[in-house]
């Protein structure tokens, strides 16, 4: 655990002492505003609430989490310094968690930066504030699931651009199993389990459970396990690449 | 099996990519006190054997083990004797010296008083006071070389392995690191890797020679020298090093 807590810290200072953190905040904060206010018709739908906030979340994620994501493990083998952090004494998972909580709390920042939104939409009206905390707690849920995919990703690669394309390739692959146009593709032939694996395998199903506000157990499992798998997946890939 | 006074112990020690085998049967020992030069011609096996005996590289054939601890069954005790320093001393560049020594501290245990004075006194031995807040990308090739240097020895191990310590510094900056490695000596046992042969004569105890993965020599530097009428080691390593 201590060793967890020390590699949390040190990816925490990584991200803040190049201009990463800022240009991702920015950009964030930037792009979920105009989906929100242009796309999202915030102020047109006079509607209490933030779902044209978080429904741009699993979109907006696509491309933002492995941007984090990318650098995570293919820097590492880039620079070479992976060989100085496994011949330390630290379990490989202790790494590999260390990593992925470090990036995970990064995007919590970000989501908390969105702040302004909340206030306006109370100072606007009345919204249900259970809802949005919900709605939060499922983004990052989410943005974990995300993670997991591209640390995992990252450690198969040396090289950032293929780690990211990659990272957005799955992605897109969780995301779009969910979407009505590929249900429908499977309905009619596909029996009914194939149908309900794939609308369960995706991001969008169980993000949109929880932003109507339902915190259910099936989801947060589902999300639970998705990051345990790919993180496991990632320490067995490092201990694999180990001076290749 | 292992005396008290045998830190390093490599036995049948043998790595194969593939089809090439990189470092074949290796057996060799080093006892507290000494300073074992390990030379050989660029791709002979030196930092392989290195990187498998610091845990780094996963082994084929043979065992090694440092103070008694079996690099690979038991990889997180035998780690916590080792000092290493990596081939081209790979850092952190968006760190400062500070931070950095800090993690390497931090990582190896130490807190507080006890971490500041471990720092302080690496930082004092390799005279990094110059560069200590500053970001390592920003630094010297012999600074960093020598921010390597200090993580390595931050923890005073008993067994340190340094893979060509002194490449990339000035004469004087090689004078100081041969001078740090001598002063440290008696109470370890280490390893240093070369193709400079009069490093050997000026730090090392013993010299360990190999060639396309067969260890060729071990004895000491007067032994390998008087083995040519010459008495110049360049001759002696050519010889040793190209007859097939």
């Amino acid at each position: 655990m201590r060793y967890v807590w020390v590699i949390i810290k040190r990816e925490l200072g990584a991200y803040f002492s190049t201009p990463l953190a800022y240009v991702f905040i920015c950009i964030f904060l930037g792009l979920s505003g105009a989906l929100t206010f242009f796309v999202g018709n915030f102020f047109e739908r006079g509607q209490a609430d933030l779902n044209s906030f978080f429904n741009f979340h699993p979109w907006l994620y696509l491309f933002l989490i492995p941007a984090v994501s990318m650098r995570l493990w293919a820097e590492e083998r880039k620079t070479g310094t992976v060989e100085l952090l496994l011949t330390l004494p630290t379990p490989i998972w202790a790494v590999v968690i260390g990593k992925f909580l470090a990036a995970w709390s990064f995007i919590a920042i970000a989501l908390i930066f969105t702040f302004p939104l909340w206030i306006t939409v109370n100072y606007l009206g009345e919204p249900d504030n259970g809802v949005i905390l919900a709605s939060y707690i499922g983004s990052l849920v989410m943005a974990g699931g995300y993670l997991a995919i591209g640390s995992c990703l990252s450690a198969v690669t040396k090289n950032q651009v293929i780690a990211f394309i990659l990272t957005a390739v799955v992605c897109f692959l969780f995301l779009m199993s969910g979407v009505e146009l590929v249900q429908s593709f499977f309905q009619g032939w596909a029996p009914d389990f194939v149908l309900d694996t794939v609308r369960n395998l995706s991001f969008l199903t169980h993000f949109n459970v929880i932003v109507r506000g339902v915190i259910d157990l099936r989801d947060v499992i589902y999300f639970a396990s998705l990051i345990g798998v790919f993180l496991y997946v990632n320490a067995a890939i490092v201990d694999l690449t180990r001076g290749s | 099996m292992n005396r008290p006074d045998e830190m390093i112990s490599i036995q049948g020690l043998t790595k194969r990519f593939d089809a090439l085998t990189a470092v074949d049967n290796i057996t060799f020992s080093v006892k507290r006190g000494e300073v074992l030069g390990f030379l050989g011609p660029n791709g002979a096996g030196k930092s392989t054997t290195m990187k498998m005996v610091t845990g780094y590289l996963p082994i084929t054939s043979g065992h090694a083990s440092v103070c008694g601890y079996d690099v690979e069954n038991h990889a997180l005790e035998s780690r916590r004797h080792v000092g290493y320093l990596p081939e081209g001393a790979p850092l952190y560049g968006d760190m400062t010296t500070e931070a950095f020594l800090g993690f390497i501290a931090e990582v190896r245990g130490f807190k507080g008083v006890d971490k500041k004075r471990r720092i302080d006194l690496s930082v004092q031995r390799l005279g990094l006071e110059p560069v200590f807040n500053r970001p390592i990308e920003t630094l010297s090739k012999g600074f960093k070389r020598r921010v390597g240097f200090a993580q390595a020895i931050l923890h005073d191990p008993e067994v340190l392995i340094l893979d060509e310590p002194t490449d990339g510094l000035d004469p004087n900056q090689k004078f100081q690191v041969r001078e740090l490695i001598k002063n440290m000596a008696a109470e370890k046992a280490i390893v240093i890797s070369t193709h400079i042969l009069e490093e050997v004569t000026a730090v090392c105890t013993r010299a360990v020679i190999i060639a396309n993965g067969r260890l060729v020599f071990d004895g000491t530097p007067e032994a390998l020298a008087s083995r040519s009428p010459s008495r110049h080691l360049d001759d002696v390593f050519r010889e040793l090093t190209t007859k097939h």
